[in-house]
C-alpha cells in the first residue's frame, strides 16, 4: 500500500515537475544530461525511500535536495577538476539564493534554449520533450520514425552542445524575442504535426505525443500571456486536438470535417481555445498561429451553427498565403475560393501552384483537385486525379475514404 | 567562457580591391580590435598570412611528411582570429555579428576548453 502510495506521488511529481527541477538543475551549469541523471537517481531513491519513510511534505523539494548532491557529488567525481569547481560552486551559489518556499520555474528559459538557432532544427522539438517532459529517446524516436539508438545519439550531442558552446539558459532580449519565439513555437508544432501522423492513436508509443505537444503549447501560452502567436499555437492546437474523436469511425474510417459528428467533439478544449484566441486578438498583432486557430475556429462555427463562414475562411487564407508563401496553404486558399466563387475559379488557381513541383507528389493536393474536378463535372479527369490521390495516401483510411469517392463517380463495371 | 572566431575568407577577394578598398577594410578590422579591447574581452587576435604561405607536417608510416599548403583546399580559407572571453554564446554571436568578415567571409564561433588546474 506505501510503496504503491509512493510509487503514485513520484509518478505525479514527475508528470508536473519534471522541467521544472530540470531547468533549475541545469539553468546554473547548463548540464542538461548531468541535471538527468541526478534526477533519475533522485525518483529512483524516492521510489525506495518513500514507501518506508513515508511520502514527504514537499516532494519537489525533497528531490531537488537529493537530485543536487547527487550532481555536487558527480562534480566531484569529474575529471576535470576547474570544471568540477565551478559546478561546485554555481550550485552553492544556487542553494544561497533560494528559499523554502515555491521553486522557481525556469522552463521557459530551458525551451528557449532547447530552440536556440545554435541547436539543428530538426532535433529541437525532440530535445523539448525529453528535457521538459521527461520522455524517454526510444518514445521520441518512434514518434519521428527514427531508430531509438539514432534518436538518443542525437539528443546527447545536442545536450553536449548546449553545454559547451554555452548557450545560455535565458529568454532572449527584445530585438532577438520575436524570431527565437517563432522556433520554440515552430518545434512545439512539429511534435504536434509528427503525433498527427498517426491520428487513430493505433500505435500506443506515438498516441501521447500530440497531448504532450499540447502540454508544451499550454505551458507557453501560460508562461507568455502576452504573446499572441504563443497563445495562438495553443488555441490551434487545441482545436485541432478537440476534434480528434470525430475524425474517425467506429470501423477506423476516415471522416472528414464536413461529415463529423459536432457532438463527438471536445467542447471544453473549444471553449478553451476560443478563449486564448480571443485574448490573442485583443493585442491586434496577426500571426501565422492565430491565423491558422481562427480558420480552425471558423471550421468548427460552420460545423457547429451551420452559418455560412465561407468568405471568412477565404480572407484567412488568403492572409495567410500572403504571410506565409507556403504552397500547401495555397491549396487551402484555392479550396477555400473554390467555395466562394465556384470550382472552375479554385482550379484556376490549383493550376498556377502546379507549378511548384513540390505539390506533385503531395497527395491532399490530387485529392482537392479531384473534388474540385467533379464539382465541375469533368469526370473523367477528377477520377484520374483520385487514382493518383489514391497511390500516394500512406494511410489506409485516407485510401479508403478516396476510393469510395472515385467509386461515387465512376462505379466500376459489373462483373460479368 | 573563451570563444575562438575563426575568420574564413575568399583569399583572392584582399588582392581584387583597390588601395582605397583595402584601406576602408583595414580602418573596418582596427575599428572592431578596438571595440572588443574597449569592451573589455578581447584577448589576443593575429591576421594570417595567405594560404599559400602554409606548410602542413604530418606522420605517415612512422615518417613526418611535410607539405606545401594550407590543409583543406576549400574557396575559404582561415585568415585570422580573434581570441574573446563572453558569458556565454548569444554574446559570442552578437560581437561575432559585428566582425568585418561576416560581410564578404564567415566567421566560425568555438567555444574554448576550460584551462586545467589541479
Amino acid at each position: 500500500m506505501a510503496a504503491e502510495r509512493a510509487r503514485r506521488t513520484a509518478e505525479a511529481v514527475a508528470r508536473h515537475s519534471y522541467g521544472k527541477l530540470v531547468a533549475f538543475l541545469a539553468a546554473a551549469t547548463r548540464d542538461l544530461a548531468g541535471a538527468e541523471d541526478a534526477l533519475a537517481e533522485a525518483f529512483a531513491t524516492a521510489l525506495r525511500d518513500w514507501p518506508e519513510t513515508g511520502c514527504p511534505d514537499n516532494p519537489e523539494a525533497w528531490l531537488l535536495t537529493v537530485a543536487r548532491r547527487r550532481m555536487v557529488d558527480a562534480g566531484r567525481r569529474s575529471r576535470t577538476g576547474t570544471a568540477a569547481a565551478e559546478t561546485l560552486r554555481q550550485l552553492a551559489e544556487e542553494r544561497a539564493g533560494d528559499t523554502a518556499g515555491e521553486l522557481p520555474d525556469r522552463r521557459l528559459a530551458l525551451l528557449f534554449a532547447c530552440a536556440h538557432p545554435a541547436i539543428d532544427a530538426g532535433i529541437r522539438a525532440p530535445l523539448m520533450l525529453q528535457t521538459v517532459l521527461g520522455l524517454d529517446a526510444a518514445a521520441i524516436a518512434s514518434a519521428f520514425l527514427t531508430s531509438p539508438a539514432a534518436m538518443a545519439k542525437r539528443l546527447v550531442r545536442a545536450k553536449e552542445k548546449i553545454r559547451a558552446a554555452g548557450i545560455p539558459f535565458a529568454p532572449p532580449g527584445r530585438d532577438e524575442l520575436a524570431p527565437r519565439l517563432a522556433a520554440v513555437l515552430d518545434a512545439i508544432y512539429a511534435a504536434f504535426a509528427e503525433g498527427w501522423s498517426d491520428p487513430a492513436g493505433t500505435d500506443p508509443s506515438r498516441r501521447d505525443l500530440p497531448e504532450e505537444a499540447l502540454f508544451l503549447a499550454r505551458l507557453m501560452a501560460e508562461l507568455m500571456p502576452d504573446e499572441p502567436e504563443a497563445l495562438g499555437l495553443a488555441a490551434l492546437m487545441l482545436h485541432a486536438e478537440a476534434r480528434r474523436p470525430a475524425r474517425r469511425s467506429a470501423d477506423g474510417d476516415y471522416i472528414p470535417l464536413e461529415a463529423q459528428n459536432p457532438a463527438l467533439w471536445d467542447g471544453a478544449m473549444i471553449a478553451e481555445a476560443e478563449r486564448l484566441l480571443r485574448r490573442a486578438a485583443s493585442r491586434r498583432q496577426p500571426g501565422r498561429y492565430q491565423i491558422e486557430a481562427a480558420l480552425q475556429s471558423a471550421h468548427a462555427d460552420r460545423r457547429r451553427s451551420g452559418r455560412d463562414t465561407s468568405r471568412a475562411v477565404a480572407a484567412l487564407y488568403e492572409a495567410l498565403f500572403a504571410l506565409t508563401g507556403s504552397p500547401v496553404v495555397g491549396l487551402n486558399r484555392a479550396v477555400a475560393i473554390a467555395g466562394t466563387e465556384g470550382p472552375q475559379a479554385g482550379l484556376a488557381l490549383l493550376d498556377g501552384l502546379a507549378a511548384d513541383g513540390r505539390l506533385a507528389t503531395y497527395q491532399p493536393y490530387w485529392a482537392a483537385r479531384a473534388a474540385l474536378l467533379a464539382a465541375a463535372d469533368a469526370v473523367d479527369e477528377a477520377v484520374h486525379a483520385y487514382e493518383i490521390a489514391i497511390g500516394l495516401a500512406a494511410d489506409p483510411a485516407v485510401r479508403r475514404f478516396l476510393e469510395t469517392r472515385r467509386q461515387a463517380l465512376q462505379p466500376p463495371p459489373p462483373r460479368p | 567562457m573563451r570563444y575562438l572566431y575563426l575568420l574564413y575568407l575568399e583569399e583572392g577577394g584582399w588582392d581584387a580591391m583597390t588601395p582605397e578598398q583595402q584601406a576602408e577594410g583595414e580602418g573596418a578590422y582596427m575599428a572592431y580590435t578596438e571595440a572588443l579591447q574597449t569592451a573589455g574581452i578581447l584577448i589576443g587576435a593575429n591576421r594570417l598570412q595567405p594560404s599559400p604561405s602554409a606548410t602542413t607536417v604530418r606522420l605517415t608510416g612512422g615518417k613526418s611528411q611535410v607539405l606545401d599548403g594550407p590543409y583543406a583546399d576549400t574557396k575559404e580559407q582561415l585568415g585570422g582570429y580573434y581570441l574573446v572571453e563572453l558569458p556565454d554564446l548569444d554574446q559570442a554571436l552578437a560581437w561575432a555579428a559585428r566582425c568585418p568578415t561576416v560581410g564578404h567571409g564567415v566567421v566560425e564561433v568555438r567555444p574554448v576548453w576550460p584551462p586545467r588546474t589541479g
